[in-house]
């Protein structure tokens, strides 16, 4: 039983990292309608600058906040440079772009700060904070940060009419340029929301992985699945996704060493844990396959 | 090669002439990649991909050839180092090493990095009768002069070093009870298998393996299984990220076993720092490399040699990382081998030399522990001294081990 | 080069095509004259290209003319290439044989893939086809395969020589054998999309629901896409086994599928001869690219350290610039411009 708990408190702290990077998936589709592959490298390239700036002595909270607008800018400039000229490209020459992107974040980041494994001091206090010997401080710490973005996100995009007017520009962006909506700024507002996003996530995470430049390779398949599987298309249901995505992964680990003791025989583990938690993934999205809580759009002839 | 062997005939002649002068001998012989002036040599290293922290090793080695041509060559050859990415990917090292080898004609492979990388050109530069020296994985196969004469390891391979800590455990612990965690991979296999080994008719007291992926965001989850058998020992298979989150976790949730830890990790700035001290005291690893990040070796005279070297020729590299003074130490042991191969530098005296060390010392090595080979021995630095971690750096601990590999 | 004279006057207006395979065939030969230039290593370079365009070949059928987004053909590759391997490992099977072998387990492979692939559309799909390439190297390991697969040791394997006493290296029959399958290869996909199949592929792609209702089984074309498309991938990847003489589950990251992909773009998607050119593409653009880095390093004397895989980003990004159709579509702009 308390391997139990451990399991599922650890999943649920895993699943915060999970959400965290799928919200920021989430805003660049939203404002986009493109999954951006380099996200995870983006995110990892706005932890190095707040680490960057506490080793020239800023305080934490200092450093995360000038990290998020930097990254900001650099979302902006990354649109309007990098993407702008591509608006008509199809979508796999951008996916390409994408690629570009990643290898060019990771290499610059190993270039500039080694890939040396970096520690990264956690914000929270140490003491009464956090379930001792079931979740820590740090991860509590993360799902809190998670919900509060999330929040943010969905206050902004449901009451704000700069929230609105990107959300238009996405779905609709001949529509939405008619009613005076500046679609192409929307979209690079789009970008640096998201890497703003992404840099929230990568400070958040880089205290439990460490910093290095290969530390979102793995959690950006983890978030790109959550992220589906809570529907693309909603910050909420991305959440909701990660959490799933990393329960479920813990909970196929801990049913696999079950069965292990209690037959004797090795059937699944740790090996194949992540194998398990996509097939699951894959079969909810073959029943729905808008995601369990996407809109299902509806197509016209 | 023609008239390379017919001035070696006139030497022989001329010798006899002279009657019994040893320099005949030194007669100059070339293979491809080596000329009056120059000795080429190839290198393969994952400068990008999911091993790209390695990477530096290939730049630590180039750093190294400068040095050594700054200072003149080796016997008055400037030595060519030509270093291509692999990306980590075994196909990528067959291409780029039939490059090195077929179109730049090097003399010998030197360092090329990695396991799976390595057994996709084991069998290649053993046909090809091309040096395949020193390489950067801790694998065991590596020495086995017999099936293949032309490759040669450098560390003391993971099979033995699992051995050591098995009979430490089994030694010294009341009634152990093991779990281990192990990279799912031929790195991690390496070691489970000597563990296995070492444990002999006591494998049953490992009552726990597990194992993770690379691409694991994190192993809380195996840690917690691990927690969860009861186990009183914890032997942690693991690259440093890995190792410092376990070690991290274990403390975590409250789990106290003995902690055996593979050299792999073993650096006090990736690993133990980044787990926190107050986690990981009383750790048993065994070395064979001086850390750089080890306060104990501040004023010792080697290191202070290599920080200079490393200020004047890689003034940007990372003084901290320990695979730099792993880079200046085997390409101490390259150049060494090729000094003693006079002009005689043709790939068969090459691995002739490099089978023929005794007792050197390598700077960076740990007090104590020399490199010797013979034609029979391919392992070139067989021996750890185990130490435990106390407050922040390592203490040595006990006598010199070697456990003889098949 | 008489017989491709020949067969080009069958085809007038296709002669280039046999012009180039002819001009292929001959090559190999000149190793014995000019043996600095055709060495064993470029014809071993050639074989990689080819390898690589016949895995672009099959996920363009897919991606290119069905429609349907693949992140992970390197997971049939993968396959592919352990079939073959333990065909030959376990069951000492004849190399040539574990080509039709590769191809039918991984069109059945593919097919059964298809099933569920059926359901999931777009971003969908692409999650889809992305687990299994990751899964796949993963259960290579599985601890119950591991007397087949080699486990994470992987298979080292003995590289073919020529049969019949041909007086040709091993590199120079593997170049002859790999371009031999490319070519009948080529020519199949080429005759499957000029018939009536083809031609419901290309109808699915465009507008499924279309199709559909015109009486097209889309179902059954799709999956049936997805083997044939499987099928190719996984004999590249049989033929790399023979190749490379190694497998190992390192060999087939998920980068690879993403190396296929960007063949792909980069080819031209929905052209058989940007597969070609895509496979070329992907095994020269790492190496320009490690070329031109140590370049812009030495020869312009950059300080900062610039690494090959900057280059390689900064390459495909400037690619989709210039020619975002692909450089199949790039050069077709170009010939017309250099008729006009």
């Amino acid at each position: 039983m308390e391997q139990f708990l451990q399991q599922m408190a650890s999943g649920l702290a895993n699943g915060a990292i999970y959400a965290c990077v799928a919200l920021a998936l989430v805003m660049i589709f939203v404002s986009t309608d493109h999954i951006n592959f380099a996200q995870g490298e983006m995110a990892m390239f706005s932890t190095y600058l707040s680490w960057q700036l506490m080793t020239w002595g800023a305080n934490f909270w200092v450093a995360f906040v000038a990290a998020v607008l930097l990254s900001f800018v650099l979302g902006v400039v990354i649109e309007r440079v990098v993407l702008r000229p591509l608006h008509t490209a199809p979508v796999l020459s951008i996916v390409v772009v994408f690629i570009g992107l990643l290898a060019i974040c990771n290499s610059v980041a190993g270039a500039i700060w080694s890939y040396l494994l970096k520690e990264f001091p956690s914000p929270f206090p140490k003491t009464d904070f956090g379930i001792p010997g079931l979740i820590g401080p740090h991860q509590l710490g993360v799902v809190v940060i998670t919900l509060l973005v999330l929040t943010a996100l969905f206050v902004f995009f449901r009451y704000t009419p700069l929230g609105l007017a990107m959300r238009a520009a996405a779905q609709n962006p001949q529509m939405a340029r008619l009613v005076g909506v500046r679609v192409d700024w929307m979209l690079a507002l789009g970008w640096g929301l998201a890497a703003a996003v992404g840099a929230v996530a990568g400070i958040m995470v880089a205290h439990i992985v460490y910093l290095d430049p290969n530390m979102m390779g793995g959690i950006l398949l983890y978030a790109f699945a959550s992220a589906l599987v809570g529907g693309i298309s909603n910050p909420g249901g991305a959440v909701a996704g990660g959490f799933i995505v990393g329960v479920l992964e813990n909970l196929v680990a801990y049913l696999g060493s079950q069965l292990e003791k209690t037959t004797g025989v090795y059937i699944i583990g740790n090996g194949e844990k992540l194998t398990v938690a996509l097939i699951i993934v894959i079969f909810v999205l073959t029943v729905k396959p808008a995601g369990l809580f996407g809109r299902v759009v509806v197509k016209r002839v | 090669m023609k008239s390379n062997r017919r001035t070696f005939i006139g030497g022989v002649s001329a010798a006899a002439l002279v009657a019994g002068n040893t320099a005949a001998f030194a007669q100059k012989k070339y293979d491809d990649g080596a000329t009056d002036k120059e000795i080429k040599i190839g290198n393969t290293n994952p400068y990008s991909g999911p091993a790209s922290a390695y990477g530096v090793i290939g730049k630590g080695i180039e750093a190294y050839w400068k040095s050594v041509n700054e200072r003149g060559g080796i016997n008055g050859r400037m030595v060519k180092f030509v270093t291509l990415d692999d990306g980590y990917s075994p196909p990528k090292t067959v291409e780029m090493t039939r490059q090195l080898v077929e179109q730049e004609k090097v003399l010998a492979m030197f360092q090329t990095l990695g396991t799976p990388t390595n057994t996709a050109i084991h069998r290649y530069m053993n046909q090809r009768k091309v040096p395949h020296l020193f390489v950067a994985t801790g694998a065991s196969k590596w020495g086995k002069p017999k099936d293949f004469p032309w490759t040669m390891g450098f560390q003391p391979d993971y099979h033995t070093e699992a051995v050591i800590y098995a009979k430490h455990i089994l030694a010294n612990v009341k009634d152990p009870k093991i779990a281990v965690l192990m990279q799912n991979d031929d790195y991690g296999k390496d070691y489970w298998e000597g563990f296995k080994e070492g444990l002999g008719k006591d494998a049953n007291k490992v009552v726990r393996h597990v194992t993770y992926e690379v691409t694991d965001p994190t192993v809380d989850s195996q840690t917690i299984q691990m927690k969860d058998s009861g186990a009183n020992v914890f032997f942690n298979i693991s690259i440093p990220k890995f190792a410092a989150q376990s070690m991290r976790k274990a403390a975590e949730i409250g789990w106290k076993p003995v902690q055996y830890l593979n050299n792999v990790s073993a650096q006090v700035s990736t690993t133990m720092r980044p787990a926190g001290f107050e986690n990981v005291q009383g750790v048993i690893t065994a070395a064979y490399i001086k850390d750089p990040t080890d306060k104990q070796w501040d004023n010792d005279d080697e290191m202070k040699a290599w920080r200079a070297w490393m200020a004047k020729y890689m003034p940007a590299g990372n003084t901290s990382d320990v695979n730099y003074v792993y880079a200046h130490a085997v390409s101490f042991l390259m150049e060494q081998t090729l000094k003693k191969c006079g002009d005689n530098l043709t790939r068969e005296n090459v691995m002739r030399q490099a089978a023929n060390h005794q007792k050197l010392r390598v700077p960076g090595l740990l007090p104590g522990i020399t490199v010797s080979t013979s034609p029979t021995d391919f392992y070139p630095v067989q021996a750890v001294r185990l130490q435990r971690f106390k407050g922040d750096t390592w203490e040595l601990f006990g006598d010199i081990l070697a456990a003889e590999s098949t | 080069m008489a017989n491709a004279t020949a067969a080009a006057a069958l085809a007038p207006r296709r002669t280039w095509i046999w012009w180039v395979i002819g001009i292929a065939a001959v090559v190999p030969l000149l190793r014995g004259v000019v043996p600095d230039i055709v060495s064993d290593y470029r014809l071993f370079l050639v074989t990689t290209m080819m390898i690589a365009a016949i895995a672009v070949l099959g996920l363009n059928l897919l991606t290119g003319f069905n429609g349907q987004i693949s992140l992970g053909h390197g997971a049939f590759y993968a396959v592919g290439a352990y079939v073959a391997a333990v065909a030959m490992e376990q069951a000492n099977c004849p190399y040539w044989l574990t080509i039709p072998l590769a191809a039918v387990i991984c069109f059945g492979f593919g097919f059964l893939f298809g099933l569920p692939a059926l359901k999931l559309e777009g971003h969908y799909l692409a999650l889809a086809t992305f687990a299994l390439a990751l899964a796949v190297p993963q259960m290579l390991k599985y601890k119950w395969l591991e007397g087949l697969t080699g486990g994470v040791q992987g298979i080292v394997l003995s590289k073919p020589s020529a049969p019949f006493g041909l007086p040709l290296s091993e590199d120079q029959w593997l170049y002859y054998f790999t371009l031999t399958v490319m070519v009948v290869l080529y020519w199949a996909a080429h005759n499957i999309l000029n018939s009536r199949s083809g031609r419901a592929m290309k109808a699915i792609r465009d507008h499924q629901m279309a199709a559909d209702t015109m009486g097209i089984d889309t179902a059954r074309y799709k999956t049936v896409t997805f083997g044939i498309s499987a099928a190719y991938t996984g004999i590249a990847g049989a033929i790399s086994a023979s190749v490379i003489a190694f497998v190992a589950p390192d060999s087939f990251t998920f980068f690879l599928s993403i190396k296929f992909l960007i063949g792909l773009v980069v080819g031209g998607v929905g052209s058989l001869l940007g597969s070609v050119l895509g496979g070329i593409f992907y095994v020269l653009v790492d190496n320009s690219a490690q070329s031109l880095a140590q370049f812009i390093k030495r020869d312009l004397g950059l300080a900062f350290d610039l690494s090959a895989y900057t280059v390689f980003g900064v390459l495909l990004i400037l690619l989709m610039y210039f020619m975002p159709q692909g450089l199949a579509g790039g050069v077709i702009r170009l010939w017309r411009a250099i008729r006009r």
